[in-house]
């Protein structure tokens, strides 16, 4: 008979103590552990829109589908962001954070998201994005726009064929050059708990690492374990919106970027549509009330407690000067030049000005600097004690949504500390995953291997704008080039680029 | 866009010398000019080498402006708005008889010209030209 506690043997095709302590695995392992190996030369995985412009890039480059694995547990590359952005209050008709032609689903950007609807018959949107960003806020395309234009090309790139579901576990390197990524299938699937690919090269492109929540949240919801009156905005809040229209409340707002907007949009839509009284307080940590910055060449726009910005960098990080700058710094340089453009910020929309202004005028929308001290339970409604500028201050509020949307570190995805602690991958100057210019990972290669990254994860590295469409899109041709010169698909020079388009202009599947 | 100042100079030479010189070539036998073919080339041909070799000293006062913006972009606008000072210089030196080799250019041939060579340029500076350049546009313009 077996001690009770002592840990069950490995089922077949299972990953062991002995494996997963080992940093680099020879085939023979594998096989003794009787886990499946797969041959694919380029493995991508994450499988949301990171792994998608990717392989589509790859493909556009003349890479065959049987060269390409994409491993995944999505149904489609847009699946988690677009759960993100539903939550967080842009659905499928509202407009996004993103550029006109910054488009997943074309590595041209041409034609652009406001060309398209310009050809439609919207001639407002081609006049909006000639005009912009001086006699008009920025052009920003409608969500569903961009789900419905990646799910074409994902077709017409034969995307499914190279779909394969799972989690995957961890990467290692492989004894004699390569990578084994372990694939956890779902269950039922296959005959062996892991399955492993074996290939030259691997993509990383998990998304966020995980989301945040403040501690203040967190010990809210430990001592009350009331989970619907204080929210993070990434989370499902429908409930919130719900108590709102069923009786008048009041709601208290945090944070100074996007989402907080959002929030605010669909607060202030519901109480005209539906002719609500929602009173509305607005936390800011910081309060900005006019232009600021590092001086007169670096000044950024702001008022009302905002810092406005087109997006949420810089536009000029995603190709001109800031992009070239950051490109050739180092270490605390780099650091400092991220510093200088970073901080929370959102962007001027007249509708939004238009919201705040009114509620301001009237009164139903009030503003307070400072920050949580704690939050208590008090019948129905949440007790807040803030530390502000006008000293501590008490409230009751029906609701708390918190839209500070902070990331997690990256050691919170398993994957990802895997890769720290097993294969030789480091962090860069602001803490996320060091990745060289062309997204390799730094310190990984194993033999004539190399591992890339891209996404949120690789935050802080030579190229800042990593955590958008145009920003994954700049990766990918990035790693594209890189393993054009390991002879891993055809170089996209004027012609190949050329007759690759004229195919994606008229849907021609590749 | 999002132009260094090494990718605008590229970016304008390139446009005007193959896309210019394209249009050139088509447009300037309907140009109400007043004189023959051959001078008639030799003045459009004259007013691009003009338009191209100070587009380069504008490239460098764009540039400057530039450095006020925040974003560090280049509007999609003042790439069209910049069409009057560059159009009234180069005018003011043919009118003003600056270009010796030109003899006369009648006034409605050169805003014909000139206003639709610069919307050639900027029409394909605005997207088409990422088609066959695929890098063009994140490596701020430049070409080489």
């Amino acid at each position: 008979m077996s001690h009770p506690l002592a840990p069950p043997p490995p089922a077949a095709g299972d990953l062991s103590d002995r494996l997963v302590g080992t940093d680099v695995w020879t085939d023979g392992m594998l096989a003794e552990h009787g886990i499946p190996v797969v041959d694919v030369p380029f493995v991508t995985f994450g499988g949301g829109i990171g792994s998608f412009v990717t392989t589509d890039y790859l493909r556009i480059c003349g890479v065959p589908t049987s060269a390409i694995r994409v491993l995944t547990p999505l149904d489609t590359p847009w699946q988690s962001y677009e759960y993100l952005t539903t939550v967080s209050q842009v659905p499928r008709g509202e407009r996004l954070r993103s550029d006109s032609a910054s488009c997943p689903d074309n590595i041209w950007g041409f034609p652009s998201y406001a060309l398209r609807e310009g050809l439609k018959g919207d001639l407002k949107q081609l006049w909006n994005v000639l005009v912009e960003p001086i006699w008009a806020n920025y052009y920003t395309p409608r969500a569903g726009h961009a789900f419905v234009s990646m799910e074409a090309e994902m077709h017409r790139i034969r995307y499914p064929e190279m779909v394969v579901r799972g989690q995957v576990r961890m990467v290692r390197r492989r004894a004699g050059g390569g990578y084994f990524t372990v694939l956890t299938p779902p269950q039922g699937a296959t005959s062996t708990r892991r399955i492993a690919y074996r290939s030259q090269w691997v993509h990383v492109a998990v998304g966020y690492p995980g989301l945040k929540f403040l501690d203040d949240l967190q010990d809210y919801r430990t001592l009350t374990n009331d989970y619907a009156s204080v929210v993070n905005a990434y989370e499902p809040h429908e409930q919130v919106y719900e108590k709102l229209r069923a009786k008048p409340g009041v709601v208290l707002i945090r944070g100074g970027g996007i989402v907080a907007s959002r929030v605010l949009q669909r607060l202030i839509d519901d109480r005209d549509r539906l002719r609500l009284d929602t009173q509305i307080v607005h936390l800011f940590r910081t309060y900005t009330d006019k232009p600021h910055g590092t001086g007169i060449l670096k000044r950024r726009k702001g008022a009302d407690g905002w810092a406005y910005q087109g997006f949420n960098y810089p536009k000029s990080v995603w190709g001109g000067q800031l992009k070239q700058q950051v490109r050739k710094s180092e270490g605390p340089e780099r650091a400092r030049l991220y510093k200088e453009m970073g901080g929370t910020n959102t962007p001027i929309r007249h509708n939004w000005q238009e919201q705040l202004s009114r509620g301001r005028a009237q009164g139903w929308y009030r503003v307070m600097v400072g920050q949580i001290d704690r939050m208590t339970k008090t019948g129905e409604l949440v007790e807040v004690a803030v530390n502000s500028d006008q000293g501590p201050q008490l409230g009751s509020f029906d609701a708390v949504i918190d839209c500070t949307g902070l990331e997690a570190d990256i050691r919170e995805h398993r994957v990802l500390a895997d890769l720290l602690d097993h294969s030789g991958a480091g962090r860069n100057p602001v803490g996320r995953l060091d990745v060289e210019r062309s997204f390799e990972v730094r310190g990984t290669r194993s033999g004539n291997g190399r591992i890339y990254a891209s996404g949120s994860a690789t935050l802080g590295g030579y190229f800042p704008g990593v955590d958008t469409f145009l920003g994954l899109q700049i990766a990918a041709q990035e790693i594209a080039d890189d393993l054009h010169a390991q002879g891993f698909g055809s170089k996209l020079g004027p012609g190949r680029s050329t007759s690759q388009w004229w195919k994606w202009a008229r849907g021609k599947q590749i | 866009m999002l132009p260094t100042l090494n990718g605008r100079i590229q970016t304008r030479v390139v446009l005007l010398v193959v896309v210019g010189s394209l249009w050139t070539l088509l447009v300037t036998p309907v140009l109400p000019t007043g004189v023959g073919i051959g001078a008639s080339y030799a003045a459009t041909f004259s007013v691009l080498l003009v338009v191209t070799v100070l587009g380069v000293l504008w490239e460098l006062v764009y540039h400057g402006i530039q450095q006020f913006r925040w974003e560090k972009d280049w509007p999609t606008l003042f790439g069209l708005v910049t069409m009057v000072p560059e159009g009234l210089l180069v005018w003011f030196l043919f009118a003003g008889g600056a270009i010796p080799w030109v003899g006369s250019l009648p006034g409605w041939a050169f805003v014909i010209h000139f206003v639709t060579t610069w919307m050639w340029v900027f029409l394909i500076a605005n997207g088409p030209m990422r088609v066959p350049f695929v890098h063009w546009r994140f490596n701020g313009g430049r070409l080489v």
